[in-house]
């Protein structure tokens, strides 16, 4: 099952390396993984989209506790969450298309960021699904480029994760 | 006024911190990133520093002093090679939990990442291997970090605690202050077992009809001996250890019924096999003690010690986890287990250790003792009476190891000295070395065998120097024992590159190093050289045993196989 992990680490050289090497040396699964600073600068936040049984999901938050860089890890998948991603995507839309793109950007809730003669940018938000739904969506042989944050995730309600 | 704080270098502060921490040794070998340090060292008398031969003998040095004293094991090494060198040792004391911290030096900041001489991202090669690390990057953080390094490894769960310190962290200055104590937001131990988990725990295993008590090393690392000889004589249970924690219960008393797994007796992994309940106490569930872990302890409910909470259910599914300090759980699961109105279960517990003692008399450990070529297992076994077995023991990897375990009863805790999960040859007589200058006045003996001896045979070097009579119990069967006897079972017979060709002396090597050789070939000679060899108190002496070539490791549970599917012998079959 998929698993969204939200993280507080030290925002600390090297605190990164520590969780991705933590995945590749026990052999755990990584959709994403994105990681920013919070309010507090000595503290970073990390998203991470896994998925396993959940002996396996058990197994990872422990072994990401032990790492001595890490503060707080909590599995939105107990919660009531909000999950959310952005996608920049290029596309082919020469004067034909243009008016058909356009459409499918409103849609989906999108906007057009950037024009030439002959592509939009497009920025969209979303959860991870929607994002595919688009791409799907979208004629193949139109995309040029795409480009995906990872997923963020954040508890709904008054609840929040500190540290 | 507030007294003023000394200005100090970097290098002044580094072994002042080492002195603040109460460190007494260092095993080391210098280069040019630690030369700053070296310096001080040289100026300094508090703390002595051990001249190793090789980095990696520095760690297991370190590590065996560690193992025990239970004070973490202190290294010096430069960079560059001196670290790598250092990353077998490393690993070793992590995959076992042994308390080192390891100093690496560094380039210089400001040239790191531009492949500088003897440049290694030492923080990111050990990363994988360590509980922690830490790059100093910054003079004014260095004691800071030393103090946080010491508190790490030793704390929780121990382990290796690796810091990289760049050398102009070693020349610059600031003001010197040794925090006294630690707080990390991100780094708290659990200490107290959850009181409620342990009542519970309490219950069901005064419910037991065919109890059974498995111990590792956390009980030895938890300084929890006595807690558990306690618990296990109130209860009259059955008790086994593992490799990593024979000691932690006395071998020579009545309840003890021998290591348990892939090379355990009969009846302790028979016993494991038919227990309804089982407690695990600092132990991990290490795949050479479970065997095949769809055959695992089919009928017990399991209740599961750990300070780890990543060892609970990481191998087998657990019913009542309890994750503390084994030494505070212990104590609270004993009191709830002594005020309960139910006692252990008398009239199931005879029946059940009838069973057991029928297991034990078929004698798996029995071997041949009446030929005249020497068997390792006769020559442990005189050991053991000899030294009253008392001694500290260390010991390699391979086939000797097992039979030490075996036929060694250690009666006390941090006495058997051995890399157990990662499995490192060579680890034996940098160990004994360490043990040596831990305790002076101790008997040491590595036993070990002609591979794994020569992996780090320029420490006998350090012997010398050093003044650490360590007595060395060569089992030399010209095999790589345990690999040959792997392609013997599963390979049918072909030795590929199992057989140790052009073999040094050993005894004109023992004597080029120094110290005293002697080569014994006949059983009826095994005591007598073993006696002269132990009033030697002052020499380190090699002894170079000729043993029976085609001696097996029995039981042996074979991967795939259960605990009760063992193989006894070429001619018992049991199970």
């Amino acid at each position: 099952m998929r698993h969204i992990l939200s993280l507080l680490l030290e925002n600390e050289a090297g605190a990164l390396s520590r969780v991705s090497g933590l995945f590749s040396a026990r052999a755990f699964n990584i959709e994403s993984l994105t990681v920013a600073p919070t309010e507090d600068p000595t503290i970073s936040r990390m998203t991470l989209v896994t998925s396993g049984s959940d002996a396996i999901i058990e197994q990872i938050t422990k072994q990401l506790n032990k790492l001595v860089d890490v503060v707080k890890v909590v599995d939105l998948n107990e919660y009531r969450h909000i999950e959310r991603e952005l996608m920049l995507i290029k596309v082919t839309a020469q004067k034909s298309e243009r008016d058909e793109i356009k459409r499918l950007v409103d849609i989906f809730r999108g906007r057009i960021i950037d024009v030439t003669e002959n592509t939009y940018t497009i920025e969209m938000t979303g959860p991870g699904e929607k994002l595919d739904a688009f791409i799907v969506a979208i004629d193949d042989s139109l995309i040029l480029e795409v480009v995906r944050s990872g997923v963020s995730g954040i508890s709904r309600g008054d609840k929040a994760i500190q540290s | 006024m507030a007294k003023k704080n000394e200005i100090l270098r970097g290098a002044e502060i580094f072994c002042r911190a080492l002195k603040d921490e109460g460190v007494k040794h260092v095993f080391g070998y210098p280069g040019g990133a630690v030369l700053h340090i070296y310096d001080e060292l040289y100026k300094q008398e508090d703390v002595d520093h051990i001249l190793v031969r090789h980095e990696q003998g520095a760690t297991h040095a370190a590590d065996g002093y560690a193992r025990a004293t239970g004070k973490p094991g202190v290294v010096l090494v430069t960079s560059g090679p001196g670290a790598t060198n250092a990353v077998t040792g490393i690993a070793t004391a992590y995959m076992d939990s042994i308390p080192l911290v390891v100093f690496t030096g560094q380039v210089p900041t400001n040239m790191i990442g531009n492949d500088a001489f003897q440049e290694v991202d030492s923080i990111g090669i050990t990363r994988p291997c360590v509980k922690h690390n830490f790059l100093v990057k910054d003079v004014n953080d260095l004691a800071a970090t030393i103090k946080k390094a010491f508190y790490v490894a030793t704390s929780g769960r121990p382990g290796p605690v690796v810091v990289d310190v760049p050398k102009d962290v070693t020349a610059d200055s600031c003001e010197y202050v040794y925090p006294k104590q630690v707080d990390m937001r991100s780094y708290r131990p659990v200490v107290k077992g959850h009181p409620g988990q342990i009542k519970k725990a309490a219950k069901l295993i005064l419910s037991a009809k065919k109890p059974m008590i498995y111990s590792g090393g956390g009980v030895i690392l938890g300084e929890a001996s006595q807690q558990l000889t306690e618990l296990a004589q109130y209860l009259g249970y059955p008790i086994t250890n593992t490799l990593m924690g024979l000691g932690a219960y006395p071998a020579t008393e009545k309840q003890f019924i021998g290591m348990l797994g892939m090379h355990g007796t009969y009846e302790a992994n028979m016993a494991m096999h038919h227990c309804d309940i089982l407690l695990a106490i600092g132990a991990r569930f290490d795949d050479r003690v479970t065997g095949d872990l769809e055959k695992f302890c089919p009928y017990a409910k399991i209740v599961h010690i750990d300070v780890d909470p990543s060892s609970i259910a990481k191998n087998v599914p657990v019913d009542i986890p309890i994750v503390g300090d084994v030494k505070h759980v212990l104590n609270d699961l004993i009191g709830f287990i002594k005020t309960d109105k139910a006692k252990p279960d008398k009239k199931a517990l005879e029946s059940w250790w009838k069973q057991i003692h029928e297991w034990a008399a078929i004698d798996c450990l029995k071997y041949d003792k009446s030929t005249s070529v020497i068997k390792p297992q006769y020559v442990i076994e005189k050991l053991y009476e000899l030294t009253g077995g008392d001694a500290y023991i260390t010991s390699d990897v391979g086939q000797h190891q097992m039979w030490a375990a075996q036929f060694y009863k250690f009666d006390k805790p941090r006495r058997w000295i051995n890399s157990g999960g990662l499995g490192t040859m060579g680890f034996g007589l940098p160990a004994a070395m360490g043990v040596k200058l831990a305790f002076p006045e101790e008997t040491v003996a590595c036993i070990t065998g002609e591979a794994s001896l020569v992996m780090c045979i320029q420490e006998l070097s350090t012997c010398l120097q050093y003044d650490t009579p360590i007595k060395i119990i060569n089992l030399n069967n010209r095999y790589m024992g345990m690999v040959r006897q792997w392609q013997e079972f599963f390979y049918s017979g072909r030795y590929s590159h199992s057989y140790m060709e052009a073999l040094p002396d050993f005894v004109k090597m023992a004597e080029s190093y120094g110290h005293v050789g002697v080569r014994i070939e006949k059983t009826s000679d095994v005591e007598a050289a073993l006696k002269e060899a132990l009033a030697m108190k002052d020499r380190t002496v090699m002894m170079d045993f000729v043993t029976d070539q085609t001696e097996n490791v029995y039981p042996m549970i074979a991967s795939g196989k259960g605990h009760h599917e063992m193989h006894l012998s070429p001619d018992r079959e049991l199970a």
